[in-house]
């Protein structure tokens, strides 16, 4: 075979692969090309969820239904924690179904890579298109949820009369909190997946961290008691990123909670800080996990 | 021609062992070598990939120092023993994992098939899978919608085609997958030895749209396969692989011969892992002498009994590299041979009519009725064929052409 004329004018080349690349080629045009593997997914995790079970989507409702009323009773009633003017139940739905939605959104995305190692083993797709999946498949059952909650919000204001709540301006920012929700669930849970390829102590780690996590959230107490209560470790809840994105929710839809420009400014940035992370450790580790899972 | 894939010193480490204890600290020594624009400390240590050889250090290269070019619409067979660094290659060129040095160029788009039916999902059906696995392959919707009927069509699993996948036989399931697999629309495709699954006919198949692929849609495939018929009928080039490093690049015949040079088989032995109560067969050896057309098995059989008076007979089956049974042999059914609850050894001998060019495996089966087994032991012993039994016969065999050659000769003329 007659080497330098194979080689003739074929320089362009479709595809390069080599041992090291920039951490900051992100490949956004390959996950583009496979939007349609993502939306594929999506919906097999949604059908295969349901499948064989009784009932279906149904399960989606009773796991906030049951928590909510354990929380009304521990915080609520025993522990006696105000809610402000707000029902009990409303404050704790609220709070609980923003939490899911982030706690799912770690959770899966944790275990993107043990999860999937057979896959991602026998052939190749941009593998960010996994914990993507997993978000948007995450964000159905986070809408049958709010669903839930709006549901309990038109029973409180029509069923019971004495309501104490009212819907504010905020809740025009609802989309911005979910896409916050997501996008930290999503670069922590890929910052953790990346590095429990190497250090598997990390996975036990998230599962009883989100758990611990959750109390440092304004998930049970509004912030405004935390301040008042205990000065001197407010700051831990406040600097908190989901605690904005709980609060403005709770302010929105209820009208109780805590905003200030400046802390939704501090979330969003902290969210690009840790979702931008989440993405370079994730490249990184992506490229070779294969050899060390 | 231009070349469809370029690749220019390509290596890939492997660290051995345990990862875990000492990681961390590993990791950090890494780094600060990187970070001074050192080379790679743990890497520095390298050995040839033997499997058979004990190294000293815990890295191997499973390839090492890798060029090879291949031009549009060519098909190349990659060879080698087990451990060669033929899955590695595979692995690297469609991208599941990055090399530890040196570069891949590739012109157009890659479709690899290690495995069929990678990301079934059990719960699905047959259609919603199609598409999952289209997706996940790199197809588009639209793309997999244009072409469904066609894949359903060459699947022969239409009646199944809504029902989840578990409900599947295997062999169903096998042909979904493959049936997807095969209207990829890329222009190189690389495939594994996935062909090692499925019957015959379905095998036969896929080689078929294979080398309809590879010739008539001018694509570019690589195939990596232990079944010389399967390489010698797909592909137009061989690359042979020993020990992680290249062997040998080029003409077909040429690589093949180089590869069953390195690896000839001239006997092949079998001891049963754990004795069972039963006439049991413990031992089993075979060697071969070949001398073209006439071939002569030569098989000892050590077989156990248990008790007095058990009367049985012996069958081989002998199969191709494709996984055909192609022959059997009795060598005695009346009288039987008897027990006496010692272990009996025997010789068999086997006379071979010409067979092509090919590996072949040999099962054995003892029992006292045709419908009865007492022990039945799979492909336990094998034998490779490597000269042609039509002498002078240069040009390759190939399974359309038969799988025996019957002596033949001009009786007048």
């Amino acid at each position: 075979m007659n080497k330098s004329g194979l080689a003739a004018g074929s320089e362009n080349w479709d595809l390069v692969l080599k041992p090291q690349t920039s951490l900051f080629r992100l490949n956004f045009r390959d996950v583009w090309a496979y939007r349609d593997l993502l939306w594929l997914l999506v919906r097999r995790d949604f059908v295969s969820f349901y499948k064989q079970t009784v009932l279906g989507p149904v399960w989606f409702f009773i796991q906030p239904l049951f928590t909510t009323i354990i929380y009304t009773f521990i915080f609520g009633g025993l522990a006696k924690i105000k809610t402000g003017e707000v029902p009990g139940p409303l404050f704790y739905m609220a709070g609980i179904t923003c939490w899911n939605y982030f706690a799912d959104c770690i959770t899966k995305t944790s275990t993107v890579f043990k999860d999937n190692a057979n896959i991602f083993g026998k052939v190749y797709f941009p593998r960010l298109i996994m914990p993507l999946s997993l978000v948007l498949s995450n964000l159905v059952r986070f809408a049958v949820q709010m669903i839930l909650f709006l549901l309990a919000m038109a029973w409180y204001y029509w069923g019971k009369g004495a309501h104490g709540f009212h819907v504010t301006p905020y809740i025009t920012l609802f989309p911005l909190m979910v896409a916050l929700m997501a996008l930290q669930g999503l670069g922590l849970g890929m910052i953790v997946t990346a590095l429990t390829t190497r250090y598997r102590d990390l996975a036990l780690l998230v599962v009883f961290g989100v758990q611990l996590m959750m109390y440092a959230t304004t998930v049970v107490y509004p912030l405004t008691t935390v301040i008042e209560k205990f000065p001197q470790i407010s700051w831990l809840v406040t600097y908190n990123p989901m605690t904005e994105v709980i609060e403005t929710f709770r302010l929105g839809f209820l009208g109780e909670g805590t905003f200030s420009w400046g802390l939704l400014g501090y979330g969003i940035a902290v969210t690009i800080v840790i979702l931008f992370a989440g993405i370079f450790t994730f490249n990184k580790i992506e490229r070779n996990f294969v050899d060390t899972v | 021609m231009s070349v469809a894939i370029k690749v220019e010193e390509l290596s890939k480490a492997y660290q051995l062992g345990e990862f875990g204890t000492g990681t961390i600290s590993r990791d950090i020594e890494r780094w600060f070598a990187k970070l001074r624009g050192k080379e790679d400390p743990f890497l520095k240590v390298g050995e040839v990939n033997d499997r058979s050889v004990k190294g000293d250090s815990d890295i191997v290269w499973s390839l090492r120092d890798i060029d090879f070019e291949i031009a549009q619409g060519e098909s190349v067979g990659i060879i080698g023993r087990n451990g060669a660094g033929k899955s590695t290659l595979l692995k690297l060129l469609s991208r599941v994992t990055s090399p530890t040095q040196g570069v891949i160029k590739v012109k157009g788009r890659i479709a690899s098939l290690l495995e069929v039916g990678t990301g079934f999902h059990p719960e699905l059906t047959g259609r919603e899978n199609i598409f999952l696995n289209g997706a996940i392959l790199g197809m588009r919707k639209k793309e997999i919608t244009r072409k469904f009927d066609e894949i359903v069509d060459f699947s022969g699993v239409a009646r199944y085609i809504d029902t989840p996948v578990k409900r599947y036989s295997s062999g169903m399931y096998v042909r979904l997958a493959f049936a997807v697999a095969a209207y990829l629309e890329s222009e190189i495709l690389i495939v594994d030895e996935v062909l090692a699954v499925g019957d015959a006919e379905f095998q036969q198949k896929c080689l078929g749209k294979m080398k309809d692929v590879s010739t008539n849609q001018g694509r570019t495939v690589l195939f990596v396969s232990h079944n010389m018929s399967a390489v010698m009928n797909l592909c137009t080039k061989a690359m042979v692989l020993k020990n992680g490093e290249m062997e040998y690049v080029g003409e077909l015949t040429e690589g093949i011969q180089q590869y069953q040079s390195s690896s000839i088989k001239r006997s092949s032995e079998w001891i049963a892992d754990k004795p069972a109560a039963g006439p049991q067969i413990r031992h089993a050896s075979l060697s071969i002498i070949e001398d073209q057309p006439d071939i002569t098995l030569k098989i000892k059989l050590r077989v156990g009994s248990v008790s007095n008076n058990t009367a049985a007979f012996v069958a081989f089956d002998i199969k191709n590299g494709f996984g055909t049974t192609i022959m059997q042999a009795i060598p005695r059914i009346t009288p039987f041979l008897e027990f006496d609850g010692t272990d009996r050894e025997y010789l068999f001998q086997v006379d071979l009519v010409g067979l092509i060019p090919d590996s072949y495996f040999v099962s054995v089966w003892i029992g006292p009725h045709n419908t009865e087994t007492y022990d039945w032991q799979k492909d336990i012993l094998s034998f490779e064929i490597h000269q042609s039994p039509t002498e002078g016969r240069t040009f390759p065999h190939h399974y359309d052409n038969g799988f025996i050659v019957p002596n033949s000769k001009i009786i007048e003329s």
